[in-house]
């Protein structure tokens, strides 16, 4: 049925992200990948439905926003916000690899040496931001 | 991988093919170019999502006192000017909007029963209601000034 597909609509895999991921992307980086940006995409989706209710409580009062927001100001919390942005980070860099392998003969074959190019820019990314983020919240 | 299973399999697959109901499809493809518009919506606000949730990421947690800085009055120094106030708005819809559309995809791709795949879009779809609607009176309807501590020009004037 893939085969199919591939053959008859060209570009139908590209259409339906269920048959991208089952045949262009399978294999061992392609489908870590694929699982790693759908998990990703749906904690980034999760944490915004939080943000924006609690973002709301600006509308509230100044004391009820930072009430909450000083709530959060702990290391505990400091760690799941590096968690956040090592989830959002990842799921970027890998969204532009998928745009390409999409769209591009070179990426497409090359789909695997960019999984590491994204893990790469992925570490060179974190480094810095956890570096700063960790000496404001103990600093 | 299996070849095709039409009788004459050189003519290649027929458009019936995939207007059918496949056994590897739960739902019947009959939404016109809806799938082809959603696949470009991921792609172009991804790209713009890239830009916009860096930068707001990086102003909020790099920047200054980067998580520390962050508090009523900061907030109320981004959004009395129509530049964070219009980025936030594009981000906070596109965000919501690419989110929907790739949690759509996962919920069509486990969910085996047609009832329990409308609850859970049902939900989904009001969340996201919820949320765009919720974000967007937020943003418009802000007040700096309900701090009396404000210091900024526009509370302090009058
Ligand atoms: C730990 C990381 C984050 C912090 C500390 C943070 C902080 C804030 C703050 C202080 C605001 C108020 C306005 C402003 O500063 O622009 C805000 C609003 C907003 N943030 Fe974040 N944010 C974070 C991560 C994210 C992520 C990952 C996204 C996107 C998925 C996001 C999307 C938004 C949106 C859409 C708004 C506007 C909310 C509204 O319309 O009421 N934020 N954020
Ligand atoms: C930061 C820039 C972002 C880029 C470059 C990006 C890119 C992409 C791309 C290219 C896809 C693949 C769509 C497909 O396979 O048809 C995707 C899927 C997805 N994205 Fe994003 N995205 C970004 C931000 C976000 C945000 C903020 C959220 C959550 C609110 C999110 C949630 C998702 C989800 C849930 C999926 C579906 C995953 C799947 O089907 O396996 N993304 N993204």
């Amino acid at each position: 049925m893939v085969v199919l597909r591939l053959a008859g609509k060209g570009r139908t895999v590209a259409v339906q992200p269920k048959a991208a991921s089952g045949s262009l992307y399978r294999g061992r980086e392609g489908m870590w990948s694929w699982v790693a940006h759908r998990i990703a995409g749906v904690l980034i989706f999760f944490f915004l439905f939080a943000h924006v209710l609690d973002t709301a409580l600006v509308r509230v009062s100044p004391e009820a926003y930072n009430t909450v927001i000083g709530t959060y100001q702990n290391p505990v919390v400091a760690f799941g916000e590096i968690g956040l942005v090592a989830a959002v980070v990842f799921h970027a860099y890998n969204g532009i690899r998928i745009i390409l392998v999409d769209t591009n003969t070179w990426a497409t074959r090359n789909q695997r040496r960019l999984f590491w190019v994204v893990v790469g820019l992925w570490v060179v990314t974190m480094g810095p931001f956890i570096w700063r983020h960790l000496s404001h919240v103990f600093g | 991988m299996s070849t095709t299973t039409s009788a004459d399999s050189n003519r290649g697959p027929v458009v019936t093919d995939l207007t059918t109901k496949s056994p590897y499809e739960r739902r019947t493809h009959s939404r016109g170019n809806f799938e082809l518009w959603s696949w470009l919506f991921m792609r172009a606000s991804g790209v713009l999502l890239l830009v916009l949730v860096f930068g707001h990421l990086f102003v909020n947690l790099m920047t200054g006192d980067g998580i520390k800085g962050v508090d009523f009055a900061f907030v109320a120094g981004k959004w009395s000017s129509p530049f964070w106030q219009f980025w936030d708005l594009l981000m906070l819809w596109l965000a919501e909007l690419h989110g929907v559309n790739g949690v759509r995809t996962i919920i069509n791709d486990y969910t085996e029963r047609d009832s329990t795949r409308l609850v859970l879009k049902t939900l989904l779809f009001l969340s996201a209601l919820l949320v765009m609607v919720l974000g967007t009176l937020v943003i418009f309807t802000f007040d700096p000034c309900i701090d009396p501590n404000s210091t900024l020009q526009q509370c302090t004037g009058r």
